[in-house]
């Protein structure tokens, strides 16, 4: 009987950490060490009083190495709290971009028109250039790039995931 | 306690307030304050090694035979990489141990300066937790923490790097009654319901078998006993990994004796038929499990464990309990007595039937000969020639470490000490070592190779040094044992550099570092010349020059399940026992 091979999945795992040097390798070096996927990786302090960090990762995999990776998270010490808000209810999911083009004639008004329709803000101008500013879901993102792709597409930066749950609780 | 002091009186009195009496350590630049902080009590003694993996693995050998955290200390650079294999192989075997390292002072760091590494980040995965101490502030804290998170929850090694600076910085020690953890709160007690669920499973099984591992003897005797309790009241067959062994006594009639790959055919058997398998502390490693898809196809399986992370890892399991192997079998047993649970005597007496027609099958046999040692023979005349005193045996890796967990027996826990999960060889000598410290008027035996006995033979310098009496029980067939056998299963028996051309001469070596050599060929001579190494009271290096092409048997061929082993009445069935898929395992 061959193993059943479960289809992956996508999960974001929201967790609270001690905001101490080397945490943050201590995350991604368990990725890397274990053979999991990061897809997007977010970090930043939350609260400065109490020194904690919070990581949001994104990541794939079929559902016994989603719990897998969870409980391998959980049981580092500085880690205080692991969520998987895939599955811990709704939850709300943003990333930012800011996005350059080049352009003129046409090509610049498209793009305008464009980042109008997907309401991005123009953060920085010049006579031949917009670098726009575009938050929201991912593929959101993403359709917002592909579409700018034909017309100038100079580079992208984007921060990846941030998540929280719906709702009046915390995590 | 609050009382101003340096960095290195800090990790001093640190050690003195956590109770330790033994450290391991080689002495370097970067740690210098330390020893010399050190050179000022007499509290804590000093072990000086040779070499920095034998501190780690004396700390290993001295924190299995006593239960308490092992101590090391080392320098900056070559030092904390010498460490490295020790602590790997604490983490995957999950010894408690706290290993102090020198770093070069804070404003150094990062420019490559003389013994400079970034330690924090080569010990980070090989390590439970580590810390890199920036902060006179921080030290005594971190001290005290770092034995917390040692032995709490699943026990591993813990790495402080210490930069040189703060060795010498003054500040304000705290003593370990202040220090509360604030994440790490591993969870003792199993969930009641889970519990009784488990004790219901467990009263109505026909086939049931108790498959125990490494996490009864961490969690102390006091979990042996329980499981001893527990088997006499249900009746149950028990079998153990190699890590537990010492666990369940070896001369109970309920002991199956090991499992897994050069397991007994009885273990190995009960354990793919049965219907309820309980795993206590224990978890599922592929030399276990054999071929995944085919391990214990029809049973209801019951995992307990102290780490999350271990359950569904492998196998999964139907019946996950989370919690301390003491406390859940201490809550089991009451449970299992309040509802008056009464097995199935029926079902129970016919699967001791099934299992006593395996045992039948006399899976251990060798061919005695009285011409040439058989290793198997050594291994038992040594265990008749001292079963009944004081013994703690280590083991280094191979051959002579499944012949020694087949033949040598043990009836109590932690007085066995091998390297399970990594595998080091290696392992030995240090593991006696440490073992003879924390036992200085037991014996003590390291069941060896003559290939492995040399990754860290320097050792026999430190035995002698500190009078610490070990003896070497060299199996010696100048071969890499199980690297010929698994090139004879998968190579067509092409020994590519498997065997050692030039072997020194053990018993001049022996001497040489001022020990006691003994050799022995002829099995007439054995049980003589091993009465001879017992009445030494000083370091033995005993060759015993063993059958050469003996295999260590019985095996589930890699790729294979419990069902399909090769049992040493059909050696021959090695030659195609592995298929192109196996060959690809380990």
């Amino acid at each position: 009987m061959p193993p059943v091979i479960e289809p992956a999945e996508r999960h974001t795992l929201s967790m609270l950490v001690d905001n101490e040097p080397g945490v943050l390798a201590r995350i991604v070096g368990l990725f890397s060490g274990r053979g999991y996927n990061i897809d997007s990786l977010t970090v930043s302090e939350v609260s400065h009083a109490s020194h904690l960090s919070r990581i949001t990762v994104v990541t794939t995999g079929a559902p016994p190495i989603i719990e897998q990776i969870k409980s391998q998270l959980d049981r580092l010490v500085p880690v205080h709290r692991v969520v998987d808000l895939t599955v811990a209810g709704k939850s709300v999911e943003r990333e930012l971009a800011l996005i350059k083009v080049r352009g003129k004639g046409e090509l610049r008004q498209e793009a305008l028109l464009i980042a109008d329709s997907f309401r991005a803000r123009t953060v920085d101008t010049t006579l031949e250039s917009f670098v726009f500013e575009i938050t929201g879901k991912p593929e959101k993102i993403d359709q917002f790039v592909s579409l700018l792709e034909p017309l100038g597409l100079v580079e992208v930066s984007r921060t990846g995931v941030a998540a929280i749950g719906r709702g009046a609780e915390g995590m | 306690m609050m009382r101003e002091m340096t960095g290195a009186e800090m990790v001093m009195q640190a050690l003195i307030d956590q109770g330790v009496e033994h450290m391991f350590g080689y002495p370097g630049g970067a740690v210098l304050p330390i020893y010399d902080a050190m050179f000022h009590q007499n509290q804590v003694k000093h072990i000086l090694v040779r070499h920095e993996q034998g501190a780690v693995h004396m700390a290993e050998g001295y924190a299995r035979s006593s239960g308490k955290v092992g101590v090391v200390l080392v320098t900056s650079g070559p030092g904390a990489t010498n460490a490295v294999t020790g602590l790997t192989d604490a983490l995957l075997d999950s010894i408690p141990l706290v290993c102090i390292t020198g770093q070069v002072p804070t404003h150094l760091i990062g420019s490559d300066a003389f013994q400079e590494c970034d330690t924090v980040g080569i010990t980070r995965p090989c390590t439970k937790h580590n810390y890199l101490v920036r902060d006179i502030n921080d030290l005594a804290r971190v001290m005290h923490e770092a034995f917390y998170v040692a032995q709490n929850g699943r026990p591993g090694p813990v790495v402080v790097d210490i930069p040189k600076d703060v060795q010498f910085a003054k500040g304000m020690y705290v003593g370990p009654e202040n220090i509360q953890h604030r994440t790490y709160q591993p969870r003792l007690k199993g969930d009641p319901e889970k519990i009784k669920t488990a004790v219901e499973m467990l009263a109505k099984a026909k086939r049931p078998i108790l498959y125990t591992g490494g996490g009864v003897i961490n969690s102390g005797p006091e979990a042996s006993r329980l499981l001893r309790e527990f088997a006499r009241l249900s009746g149950y067959p028990v079998t153990s990994t190699l890590m537990g062994l010492g666990a369940f006594p070896a001369s109970d009639r309920q002991w199956l004796g090991m499992l897994g790959m050069h397991g007994t055919y009885e273990a190995n058997m009960a354990m793919h038929d049965c219907d309820v398998m309980v795993c206590v502390g224990a978890r599922f490693d592929d030399r276990i499990t054999g071929r995944l898809d085919a391990f214990s196809p029809g049973s209801k399986k019951i995992h307990i464990d102290i780490d999350p992370s271990s359950i569904n890892k492998n196998v999964k399991v139907d019946l996950p309990i989370i919690g301390d192997v003491k406390h859940v079998l201490e809550d089991m047993l009451t449970v299992w007595r309040g509802m008056k649970a009464e097995p199935d005597r029926q079902a129970i007496a016919s699967w001791w039937g099934q299992i006593d027609k395996w045992r039948a099958r006399k899976s251990l046999a060798f061919q005695p000969s009285d011409r040439i040692i058989k290793p198997q023979q050594a291994v038992r005349a040594l265990y008749n020639a001292v079963k009944d005193k004081d013994v703690y045996i280590t083991t280094e890796v191979g051959q002579h470490q499944m012949w020694a967990a087949q033949h040598f027996h043990f009836e109590e826990p932690n007085r066995w000490m091998t390297s399970g999960g990594l595998g080091t060889m290696g392992y030995g000598l240090p593991a006696a070592i440490g073992a003879q410290v924390a036992h200085p008027d037991s014996l003590v035996i390291d069941i060896a190779g003559e290939a492995s006995i040399q990754m860290c033979l320097q050792e026999m310098s430190t035995a002698l040094q500190f009078n610490l009496p070990v003896k070497i029980f060299v199996l010696n067939n100048e071969y890499m044992g199980m690297v010929r056998q698994w090139q004879d299963l998968l190579h067509g028996g092409r020994y590519s550099h498997s065997y050692s051309e030039s072997l020194p001469d053990f018993v001049k070596l022996a001497e040489a570092y001022g020990g006691v050599g003994i050799r022995c060929s002829n099995p007439a001579d054995l049980d003589g010349a091993i009465q001879e190494m017992l009445n030494v009271n000083r370091p033995v290096l005993f060759d015993c020059l063993v059958d050469k092409m003996e295999n260590c048997l019985p095996m589930i061929p890699s790729g294979k399940p419990h069902n399909e082993m090769i049992l040493p009445d059909h050696p021959e069935a090695l030659d195609e026992a592995i298929d192109e898929e196996g060959k690809m395992l380990v």
